[in-house]
């Protein structure tokens, strides 16, 4: 099977991803399009490691799945506390910043 | 050179006056002008003391210093805080503090009415301690200190009376005209310390056998500057005749005695600069010669008798200036001439301050007339400093005043004949404006309002004016006799060369009498023989309406530096509005316009940052591919 098509679907996804962090309000469902395009970048990594016939994309791809990891304990964390403060997980009510 | 601890007491003790009697405030008003009067006459004393120290040595090591303080200590460049008191200085410090106490004496009667009179005691005596600070310094910057401290003085003490709004621009116009004269006096200090490395007399007296002419040229030149504006010399002269809205005394102590002729000292002292520099040397003579004639010419025509007075320094100044820069023969005569000076004038100003007093301060002679019988003593003593002015012999004038003029004829060639006949002409108008005056005062029918009652000044008053009057008779013949100054001055300047003799002492003395005759009989014709008018006649030639506008002195200044220096600075003051204020508030309104475009873009929702940051990523993308192909 030609390794171009995991790079088609790994845009794809990432394509997924970015639209869906732009077009969604509810932050559960951006904070799930943010692993999409983590996860599209990281089918990506595998991909070149296995074109290119090395492990450096493979280690990559852990480092990014650690990361995501404690990103989404994080983000939970202020989604809740969001949640609770404001009844809602909208992230256009949480528009305070511009004040 | 011999040191000694006690110089600083010449200054010390005014300024502790000035001291005391500024921060004890109202609360010496009752005994404050006998401190400033007592102190002004302890400086005398500590100067005769220092006189009889120095006739003990012999002539060479009578010059004695101290060192006050380390000044200034820079690197190589160290500038003490020290005096000196040398064979110049002693005749000054004599003339400043002697006739500086007596006008103080004057003072306790004069000023006994005014409420302020502390105050003007405390001025008094900050003037003596900056004017002795100014010739005992041993530095030119050390003489500059007391330069600026004795302008300081001066403008406090014309604008004494500063409630009249006249009397306050008088005082302004002096300081601001002075200080044209000490940019010339820093400009000197500059380029001496630049070319020599040093501002102290001695050293730069060393270093000025081989700096060069162009140098000592440059030096010269600004020093005079300093001397035109101090002393009201050409054409810095303006300030002077504005001046006499000061108190009277003042007028006699600093605008006659003193500190008018520290550009006479600073050139004098100056000496081993201008004696290595003919061009500065001869632009001195110029101004002298120029401003004797100015200031006579203006005398002719003033009817205000301070002014009349004021005119008559600036001329007799203009002989001094003139006689210091004949070189080395002139310095001895600009001093002898200097001191008789200092007692006629102050004398006559004192004489006029007498005739105010009398007179419900009046000040226009043309109300004035037959004071002689109401007024015999300052009469008396006013008609001593006439005579001694005039130079009738054996007044003080004739001494010192012929001496300049053969001096000036002695100097050789075309130009001792030019300022020979200038300092001969300008004894003539002398002679003319000073019987003008004395004829206007004491003679004559009286013309005054009937409420004036003239009377007789106090003894606290006439006794200065009278020592003053045997000063004004005697000082000429003392300091001349077997050439008793110009001995003493010689170890300052050097042998006098010997000269050619144009014409003889006696032959000088003979034309020198004939022009004052001529005009004393000329203003005894015009003013004396027919009967003066209450008001000034305005039917008088061109000349004489020139003359009384003091030739147009304020109206060129006006014309040529005002007017000019006025569009300059509204156009400077547009262009800084315009350009750079504008320049200044476009950067800002553009960063203005800027911050509240991009504010538009800070909406708040996270999902336009993020929608943002994706186009950016993508425009970066492409921009890479796009180099990348």
């Amino acid at each position: 099977m030609d390794a171009a098509n995991y790079l088609y679907l790994s845009a794809l996804l990432f394509t997924i991803g970015s639209v869906g962090v732009v077009v969604r309000r509810n932050a559960i469902v951006v904070f799930m399009c943010i692993e999409l395009m983590l996860n599209a970048a990281n089918l990506s990594f595998v991909t070149f490691s296995r074109i290119n016939g090395d492990l450096n994309g493979q280690v990559i791809a852990f480092f990014t799945m650690v990361v995501a990891a404690c990103e989404v304990v994080v983000g939970l964390a202020i989604i809740v506390t969001i949640y609770r403060s404001r009844r809602s997980a909208s992230l256009d009510v949480a528009s305070l910043l511009k004040r | 050179m011999m040191t000694s601890n006690s110089l600083v007491y010449l200054i010390a003790l005014p300024l502790a006056g000035a001291v005391i009697l500024l921060l004890a405030g109202r609360r010496s008003d009752k005994w404050g002008h006998l401190l400033a009067t007592g102190l002004s006459a302890a400086s005398f004393l500590v100067g005769l003391y220092q006189l009889s120290l120095m006739l003990e040595r012999s002539n060479e090591s009578r010059p004695v210093t101290q060192k006050l303080f380390e000044w200034i200590s820079v690197g190589t460049f160290n500038i003490d805080a020290g005096l000196m008191l040398d064979q110049l200085s002693i005749c000054f410090t004599l003339l400043i503090t002697g006739v500086g106490t007596l006008i103080h004496i004057y003072s306790i009667s004069y000023m006994s009415h005014d409420p302020d009179r502390r105050r003007f005691f405390a001025f008094l005596n900050l003037f003596i301690a900056a004017m002795l600070l100014l010739v005992l310094g041993d530095s030119y910057l050390n003489l500059y200190v007391g330069w600026e401290g004795v302008g300081l003085a001066s403008y406090l003490l014309i604008g004494f009376w500063n409630q009249k709004p006249a009397y306050a621009t008088a005082s302004k116009k002096a300081f601001v005209m002075n200080r044209v004269g000490d940019m010339g006096l820093s400009f000197a200090i500059m380029i001496a310390f630049a070319t020599m490395g040093t501002v102290s007399f001695s050293g730069v007296k060393e270093a000025a056998s081989h700096t060069s002419t162009a140098a000592l040229t440059g030096i010269g030149i600004m020093l005079l500057v300093a001397a035109v504006g101090k002393s009201a010399q050409f054409p810095l002269q303006a300030w002077l005749g504005d001046a006499m809205a000061g108190p009277t005394p003042v007028s006699a102590l600093i605008h006659a005695a003193t500190m008018v002729t520290a550009g006479v000292y600073l050139i004098i002292r100056s000496n081993f600069i201008f004696d290595a520099a003919p061009t500065a040397q001869l632009l001195v003579v110029i101004v002298g010669a120029i401003t004797l004639m100015f200031g006579a010419l203006i005398g002719t025509a003033k009817d205000d008798i301070k002014k009349a007075l004021a005119a008559s320094t600036m001329s007799q100044i203009g002989y001094m200036i003139l006689a210091a820069g004949l070189g080395p023969v002139g310095y001895a005569f600009a001093i002898m001439h200097l001191l008789t000076h200092g007692f006629f004038k102050a004398g006559m100003f004192l004489g006029a301050g007498s005739v105010m007093h009398g007179m419900n301060d009046e000040v226009n002679m043309r109300k004035y007339g037959a004071l002689r019988k109401f007024m015999p003593i300052t009469f008396a003593t006013f008609g001593l400093g006439y005579l001694a002015i005039l130079g009738v012999p054996p007044f003080a004038g004739f001494y010192s005043k012929d001496m300049i003029i053969e001096t000036a004829f002695n100097s050789g060639g075309i130009k001792g004949i030019i300022f020979g006949s200038v300092t001969l002409l300008g004894a003539g108008i002398t002679a003319f404006y000073m019987t003008r005056v004395m004829t206007l005062t004491f003679t004559g029918k009286s013309r005054w309002d009937e409420e004036v009652q003239p009377h007789e000044s106090p003894w606290l008053m006439w006794l200065p004016m009278a020592i003053l009057a045997i000063g004004s008779v005697t000082s000429g013949y003392l300091l001349s006799n077997g050439d008793a100054l110009v001995n003493w001055l010689s170890p300052l300047f050097g042998n006098n060369a010997e000269h050619e003799e144009l014409l003889s002492p006696i032959i000088v003395s003979g034309l020198a009498l004939a022009m004052v005759a001529i005009g004393v009989a000329i203003a005894f014709i015009k003013y004396s023989l027919s009967d003066v008018d209450v008001v000034a006649p305005d039917d008088v030639s061109i000349f004489t309406t020139i003359a009384r506008q003091d030739l147009m002195q304020d109206r060129f200044n006006e014309a040529v530096f005002m007017r000019p220096g006025q569009a300059l600075t509204a156009v400077l003051v547009k262009t800084d509005d315009a350009v750079i204020d504008g320049a200044v508030r476009g950067v800002g309104q553009i960063a203005l316009g800027l911050g509240s475009f991009l504010r538009g873009i800070q909406t708040g929702f996270v999902r336009s940052y993020a929608a943002l940051i994706l186009i950016g990523a993508v425009v970066l993308v492409a921009a890479i591919w796009v180099v990348v192909q």
